[in-house]
């Protein structure tokens, strides 16, 4: 006799073998969040609910994926995908398609891509696996050679301009480094020289990246221009309330006062309809997210491992951080959307890029230690 | 430094870190959530106090379009106001009943629904959408009396884009019609999406689509205070709209009209240009077709009548049709003989009457051919084996490479449509074209036979008539060529100041003044005591021209039906000219499409063309009241 219930049940285990279901229970609460709020944002107009929805089943297929490979194959994608993300950068820089001002997308034709979105997941695997490979023999020289690994894409990302993307990608690097054990003193005299560099910074950038400072300083000097969003986003918060305006019943959203609502700024939107118990409930999920992946990362057995799992995991906080620091105004719009809740395909394939290396570093730990 | 080496130590510090990290984290949020407090609590009932006072909404103001005129001043496109009846959808409730109960005071039509449906789909919802356009003052009075009944509706006065010529000049002008997300892209990519807050309409074809960003001018905006409900309450400010440039073209439209009319309803094509400058003075495709169809979205069953007509009016033949030249090609072979050498004036043939390569027999079009045959007499009596025998003495890459110098089977770059994309190539025959265009290997290689006919212009040349017009300039030119153009200049709306668009030399072929003289004078000929001699009998001037026939066989099929009748089968007739012969004023190529011979049918509209440009004369039987006023339903 065949057992067919036997095979089907193992038939299952081995689907859900390297499937870390706290990391995904939450990561599916935030989106289930995150496309009731798409649905709000673009209901008086074209409706990206269901193309949200599509977004994310690709987007889990892509983490199942990515969940089976061992951490070990994970390494040797670090310096090809490094490569191939600088090489991409360097054709942005010298035949990039410039929309709205910024050179960010390289044309192939049928499809546009954003090379620097790659570099996301490139630059804290590049930099773990050159830890890794030093890891008997570190010394300060290598901290050095992982900034210089870190800094020249950084550069050509903020070159283009896209500073948002350029600080994503900077700090899931930094983390790298941190995590690997960069000296405090070190750290505390990058923080002086970040303060007193300050000046020269400002004199080196562009002028709507100035305006946007300057802004967030005082949004009221430019109340029809970079200061509207700022001014309608916070309107929208603070008038949500403590248990908010309703389910589609916000009326900064509805009215169309807030800009980019269901990208950027679709933090508004969710805040305004669900008050401060919505938003303390989204950040207690966040909280879980990063709770959990940093556990994995203590878990980790291999330098690599602890160090990606740590970097993708603070990279998370980092854009929700960001992200919500600027729609709420105490931190500059530098176009950063918010992980698992903005619309947008690419962005949640990098980010179900992380959660499946997340669940391969954990599903796959006890393997190593045998 | 510290010891770096030790797992165990490692891994702890790692965790130390990891700690750092969480409660960094903690901060962080903690932070943000205490933002949060003071926004949604502490200030919450500043924000919302503000949020019911945010009643500002930025409302954008389409400018005008701007106007273009011919050369003479007369308006072909312009802008006209009307009133359409709108409905905010936010306001109106049901909105199947109020369209019915508003079909009951005002005529409504099906498609006025549809139409009303698709922007529904694509407006915001405080924005007013037209369920009719142009009312009539009765339908507006009408209205006005049942007003109360109907909240959320209202009569607004919009502009339309109006062509008043209709038909005339259609191809060149082209027309406007609504965004579509590929014009979207465009727009984006050229970094105007802001500009185009609240433009339903954009330049489509022809001059509309490649002046758009000249046409369109700057959107301007209006403060609005709303309610709650979205409703406008009371303008607070307002920054005016800077309207669009006007073009004012090099075209002259009466030329135009002439030169429309003398086709009748024949199919065919006419560039004419100023040599000196490259300035087209009549660009013709016909048919032509009524732009205002496509200004307020055009009805589907006038788009596939327009589309699916067999003798395709939306085609711009003029720039989009590729035709072999026929003999209108000969005094450029003659030209190039002369510029490389291969032949001198006098040096003569004898014809007769065919030219024998291979096992082949080329035949001349005069049977027993026209005896000894030199350059002048090979153009004026357009002799066939003159060039067989020289294209084989040539080789078709000296051919392809003097024909590519003056233009031929290259885009001129007139400033029609977006891009390239107006444009069509043509077909500049050479061994390297060859082995592009064919797959198979056999297919790939040039054959010498293959030259000859090129040489009477069959074969795989394809030219449009404008590269043919330009070609034509430039040797009226004396060598220097223009690129063709149809804007004059353009007149800044803000400043009041004209933009000359200027004379761009495309390059001087630096030809032998002897050679052209030669071509010149033989060109004269032919208009003198040759094949164009009964057309330009008696003119006051002296016309150089040339005729050509091209035989359709040679076409692609594909555009014509099946079970053709015989008329769809007769040669394509051709004539290059210009004038005065001494001092050119205008040069032009003319195609009829299956007009048989070149002389009989191509040549008499150059004479009218020409006779109207240099003596303000009409031709007999022409119209002569205001040409605005004619408008024309399109012949079957």
């Amino acid at each position: 006799m065949i057992d067919i219930a036997g095979t089907l049940r193992r038939g299952w285990q081995q689907l859900i073998a390297h499937i870390d279901f706290p990391l995904l229970f939450i990561t599916l609460a935030i989106m289930s969040v995150g496309l009731a709020t798409v649905n709000s944002a673009t209901w008086d107009s074209n409706h990206r609910m269901l193309s949200q929805a599509g977004n994310m089943g690709i987007a889990l297929v892509v983490m199942w994926f990515v969940s089976r490979l061992p951490p070990q194959k994970l390494m040797n994608f670090a310096i090809p995908l490094y490569v191939f993300g600088i090489i991409l950068l360097v054709a942005v820089f010298l035949f990039g398609i410039k929309v709205n001002g910024a050179k960010r997308w390289l044309s192939l034709g049928f499809t546009r891509i954003q090379p620097s979105e790659i570099m996301k997941i490139a630059m804290p695997l590049m930099l773990a696996w050159y830890f890794q490979k030093y890891e008997a023999s570190l010394q300060l020289k290598h901290y050095f050679v992982a900034a210089l690994l870190l800094l020249v894409p950084f550069a050509l990302i903020a070159k283009q301009p896209d500073l948002g993307t350029a600080l994503l990608v900077g700090s899931a690097g930094f983390y790298v480094i941190f995590f690997a054990g960069l000296p405090w003193k070190v750290i505390a005299g990058l923080m002086i020289a970040a303060g007193s560099a300050a000046p020269i910074l400002w004199g080196m950038m562009h002028d709507y990246q100035r305006k946007r400072i300057l802004t967030l300083i005082d949004p009221t000097t430019d109340p029809l221009g970079a200061g509207y969003h700022i001014i309608q986003a916070t309107i929208a918060i603070g008038s949500g309330g403590a248990i908010g305006k309703g389910y589609l019943n916000g009326t900064q959203t509805h009215l169309e006062f807030i800009p980019e609502k269901h990208t950027d700024f679709i933090f508004a939107v969710y805040s305004e309809e669900w008050g401060l118990l919505g938003n303390a409930v989204l950040v207690f999920l966040y909280t879980l997210l990063i709770g959990r992946g940093l556990m994995i990362a203590s878990g980790a057995p291999t330098l690599f491992s602890r160090l990606l799992a740590g970097a993708i995991t603070l990279g998370f906080f980092t854009y929700a951080f960001i992200n919500m620091g600027m729609v709420s105004g105490i931190l500059p719009v530098v176009g950063v959307p918010l992980p698992f809740m903005s619309y947008g395909g690419t962005a949640l394939v990098t980010l179900f890029l992380g959660i499946g290396m997340l669940m391969s570093i954990h599903t796959h730990r006890m393997l190593v230690k045998k | 430094m510290g010891h770096f080496a030790n797992p165990e130590a490692d891994v702890d510090r790692f965790r130390f870190r990891l700690g750092f990290a969480a409660i960094f984290v903690l901060l962080a949020f903690g932070i943000l959530l205490g933002r949060f407090v003071w926004l949604q609590v502490i200030q919450h009932d500043f924000y919302q106090t503000r949020a019911e006072d945010n009643r500002i909404a930025l409302i954008p103001i389409v400018p005008n379009r701007g106007v273009i005129t011919d050369r003479n001043g007369v308006v072909l496109a312009h802008n006209y106001s009307a009133f359409t009846l709108e409905i905010t959808p936010s306001q109106a409730g049901n909105l199947e009943a109020t369209i019915d109960a508003l079909a009951s005071i005002i005529d409504i039509q099906p498609k006025d629904r549809k139409r009303f449906k698709r922007l529904l789909d694509e407006a915001k919802n405080f924005e007013s959408i037209p369920i009719r356009t142009r009312l009539t003052d009765a339908e507006v009075a009408q209205f006005a009396a049942h007003r109360y009944r109907f909240p959320g509706v209202e009569v607004k006065a919009r502009l339309f884009r109006q062509y008043p010529l209709g038909e005339i000049a259609s191809h060149a002008i082209g027309y406007i019609g609504r965004i579509t997300d590929r014009d979207l892209k465009w727009i984006e990519e050229a970094e105007k999406q802001a500009n185009y807050k609240g433009t339903d309409h954009v330049g489509k074809t022809g001059l509309e689509q490649h002046y758009e960003f000249e046409l369109h001018g700057d959107t301007g905006y209006e403060e609005v205070e709303i309610d709650a409900g979205g409703r406008a309450l009371r303008s607070l400010k307002r920054i005016p709209p800077v309207s669009g440039n006007n073009l004012s073209l090099t075209l002259d439209a009466k030329l135009q009209e002439i030169t429309e009319k003398a086709f009748g309803d024949r199919k065919g094509a006419l560039v004419a240009i100023e040599p000196s400058t490259g300035g087209i003075l009549a660009l013709v495709s016909t048919p032509t077709y009524d732009p205002n169809l496509f200004v307020d979205g055009i009805t589907p069953d006038n788009w596939k009548e327009l589309n699916d007509h067999p003798s395709k009016p939306m085609v711009n033949r003029a720039i989009n049709g590729a035709y072999p030249p026929g003999s209108t090609f000969k005094p450029f072979m003659a030209l190039a003989a002369l510029e490389m050498g291969k032949r001198t004036p006098s040096q003569a043939i004898s014809d007769p009457g065919y030219f024998n390569f291979g096992n082949h027999q080329f035949r001349d079009d005069k049977k027993g051919g026209h005896g000894m045959v030199d350059m002048y007499k090979s153009i004026v009596h357009s002799c066939d084996t003159y060039y067989y025998i020289l294209a084989n003495d040539m080789g078709i890459d000296n051919i392809s490479k003097f024909m590519g110098s003056l233009g031929l089977g290259q885009r001129t770059g007139v400033d029609l449509g977006k891009d390239d994309g107006g444009e069509s190539k043509g077909v500049l025959p050479s061994q390297e074209w060859k082995k592009q265009r064919f797959k198979k290997p056999e297919q790939q290689k040039w054959y010498a036979g293959e030259t000859i006919s090129i040489g009477i212009g069959q074969g795989y040349n394809a030219y449009t008539p404008i590269q043919l017009a330009q070609a034509t300039a430039t040797v009226a030119n004396n060598g220097i060529m223009f690129r063709p153009h149809l804007v004059r200049h353009i007149t800044d709306t803000r400043t009041g100041e004209k933009r000359p668009i200027e004379p761009q030399p495309i390059r001087d072929l630096q030809l032998k003044q002897q050679n052209i003289d030669v071509i010149r004078r033989a060109m004269v000929g032919v208009n003198k005591e040759g094949t164009g001699a009964r057309a330009f009998a008696g003119a006051p001037y002296e016309a150089a021209g040339k005729t050509g026939t091209a035989q359709v066989f040679s076409l692609k099929g594909a555009q014509y039906k099946e079970g053709s009748t015989k008329k769809e089968l007769r040669d394509h007739a051709l004539f290059i000219a210009y004038a005065p012969a001494d001092n050119p004023k205008i040069a032009l190529a003319v195609l009829v499409e299956n007009g048989g011979f070149g002389a009989q049918s191509a040549a008499p509209i150059a004479r009218m063309v020409i006779d109207y440009y240099l003596l303000g004369k009409l031709p007999a039987g022409a119209a002569k009241e205001d040409s605005a006023a004619v408008e024309e339903e399109p012949e079957e």
